[in-house]
């Protein structure tokens, strides 16, 4: 358990990686693997995260993209996390996820709309290419109704343009 | 000269809306109709406020306060509109004039009052009250307009914006506003995770009241042309719906049967159809549902985001917004559909088009270097003028009669939230308007009466 747990501190480049190892070492049993450390996974910090549990995804694995200036293109870095949460997702096959289209303040509200539609979208696609079923994803857009973060610079409009993947029974 | 006071019932004027009726007559001239007539020319771009003065209208026992709030409201509408210096009571040397005498001119003038407006609120035997005013040429020593209103005592308000109403007309020859309200999100809670209600209010600000409860993420309310509708966009259960709601009976329903995101509505001038954006595949199409047939129209097919569409007055063509060209910008079509033509050229992103009541301007939110600005273009594109403009200025709305517009505008920041604010056609007299939140996607109402 413990070199389990230890191979979610890599960093995010390597974490394809590590899960490849947590899937060959753990594959048959990840819900075991739930049971058995339910109510330790917060005790160690985030990177004891429980394998399979919605920590693991939002640290481990990372639940959300970003997004430029009213675009919804992917960026590589957009790519690679989407990578890793479909693989994630093939190992954790109960979840089924809704993806969260966001965009900063700076657009007007009906057009943002859209735009996080567009960009839940494009997330959407890639997810579904990369081996993810289609009946396991829905998307909403929440536009520039629900910003994390709250400074007048783009360092925080650059962190509300996201498309947020968020585990729908992750409470079970 | 002098004549009765009642002579001849004009009209009865019947509001929709719960807070009952008012009843108007005619009152007539005390003294002959002025010839040189006193007025404002609302047309040019600088207008030089026309001093008035409003005496506390009379009352006596318990209307006497009521005549005292009725004639501040009055002057406040006057006030705001940016066409009328109301003056200070201070300076009067009489101090509450009975309208049913004439006034002595002399007394107004040397205090340079150019108009004066006198009333009187007494209790009808049915327990109504009685609004009597009337609105006097100082200089030329004439009455300009008489009207006699009968309403339940908790409808003074209206009473005094209808007054304010007959006033603005009668001096500057086009419809007032003040007897209108205002549909809008009242926002609170922090902004990360902010609450948003429907709420109603009057023009002015008061009598706000909610229309939902703060459970679900509305957007968006814009009044149908009867004033008892609006139609909206809410989140509901994670399913974001245009939605319709019947403000009296509180009855709501979503509007069409579509697979996706519905957002962005707005009714036609008829009532009869809500326009609005459904969101496929990532693109956003412009369709009009029948509200008696229930059928839906499909009005644009691009691959782009087409959204925010408003109808002419005439309801023969809608303007809207769509990114198909590259970025945000305004585009014409027939109200049926069909092609588009684009009317917004100059540089930025063009964004929330609203068809002016009158049909003469197109109101509009415009992005530039980082900047938010409100303008108004004429519905060929020629004539953009920039009403005002700072860090975010979003989602205009015209009152009914044109000359005005409301819009919301945000400092940004962390605590920072939307306020509501009025401008005047020529961008001359900006006016915040008070809610008792933060506020945001106003409408303005017909007029009510």
């Amino acid at each position: 358990m413990t070199s389990i747990a230890s191979k979610s501190y890599l960093s995010r480049a390597a974490i394809a990686f590590g899960l490849a190892l947590l899937a060959s070492a753990c594959a048959k049993s990840p819900s075991e693997l739930d049971s058995s450390l339910a109510g330790g996974a917060g005790a160690g910090g985030a990177g004891a995260a429980t394998p399979g549990s919605a920590q693991d995804f939002v640290v481990n694995v990372g639940d959300r993209v970003f997004y430029e200036t009213d675009s919804s293109s992917l960026t590589a870095d957009g790519r690679s996390t989407l990578d890793r949460q479909a693989q994630w997702l093939s190992l954790y096959p109960r979840y089924t996820v809704t993806l969260e289209g966001h965009a900063d303040e700076r657009g007007t509200r009906e057009y943002n709309l859209a735009l996080g539609a567009r960009r839940a979208k494009a997330a959407y696609d890639y997810l579904v290419s990369r081996g993810v079923s289609p009946q396991r994803v829905k998307t909403i857009s929440f536009g520039k109704e629900r910003p994390v973060a709250l400074c007048n610079e783009d360092s925080c409009w650059a962190q509300n343009r996201r498309a947020v993947t968020v585990l729908n029974n992750a409470g079970s | 000269m002098r004549r009765g006071l009642v002579e001849r019932l004009v009209t009865s004027l019947l509001t929709h809306m719960r807070a009952g009726a008012v009843a108007l007559v005619g009152l007539a001239a005390v003294v002959a109709p002025a010839s040189a007539e006193l007025n404002i020319d609302i047309s040019q771009g600088t207008v030089q406020p026309l001093p008035i003065a409003i005496p506390d209208f009379v009352g006596g026992g318990d209307t006497a306060q009521l005549g005292r709030d009725i004639a501040g409201v009055v002057s406040a509408d006057l006030k705001r509109s940016g066409l009328f210096a109301t003056l200070d009571p201070a300076s009067f040397v009489d101090r509450a004039v009975n309208p049913n005498a004439l006034p002595n001119f002399q007394n107004w003038r040397v205090i340079n009052a150019q108009a004066l407006v006198t009333g009187a609120i007494t209790r009808a035997p049915d327990g109504r009250l009685q609004a009597d005013f009337r609105l006097w040429d100082v200089f030329a020593g004439q009455q300009l307009t008489g009207q006699q209103f009968f309403t339940t005592p908790e409808n003074w308000r209206r009473v005094a914006h209808i007054i304010a109403d007959a006033i603005y007309e009668r001096l500057t020859g086009e419809k007032g506003y003040f007897d209108t309200r205002i549909v809008f999100v009242d926002e609170s809670g922090p902004k990360t995770n902010r609450i948003k209600r429907l709420a109603i209010m009057d023009q002015d600000g008061a009598n706000v009241r909610y229309l939902t409860k703060g459970q679900d993420l509305v957007l968006t309310p814009r009044f149908s042309p009867t004033t008892q509708e609006i139609t909206y966009m809410s989140f509901g259960n994670g399913d974001p719906r245009v939605f319709l709601l019947n403000i009296e009976t509180g009855q709501r329903e979503v509007v069409g049967n579509f697979p996706n995101m519905t957002f962005s509505p707005r009714f036609s001038p008829d009532g009869q159809r809500v326009v609005m954006s459904l969101e496929q595949g990532g693109n956003a199409n412009i369709y009009a549902m029948d509200l008696r047939s229930r059928s839906t129209t499909r009005l644009t097919d691009a691959a782009a985001i087409d959204t925010s569409p408003s109808y002419s007055p005439d309801g023969s063509r809608i303007v809207f917004e769509s990114d198909r060209g590259g970025n945000q910008q305004l585009y014409v079509m027939s109200a049926g559909g069909g092609p588009a033509q684009r009317i917004s050229f100059g540089q930025g992103r063009y964004s929330t088009p609203v068809w002016s009541p009158r049909g003469d301007l197109i109101a509009f939110t415009k992005q530039m270097g980082g900047r938010f600005a409100i303008g108004v273009m004429r519905p060929d594109g020629s004539g953009e003028r920039i009403l005002t403009e700072g860090y975010h200025n979003e989602g205009p709305t015209w009152a009914p009669n044109g000359r005005v517009i409301m819009f919301f505008r945000d400092a940004g920041g962390q605590s920072g939230g939307p306020q509501l604010w009025s401008v005047d056609l020529t961008g001359r007299n900006e006016q915040r308007i008070p809610t008792p939140a933060f506020g945001s996607d106003p409408a303005w109402s017909p007029l009510l009466n």
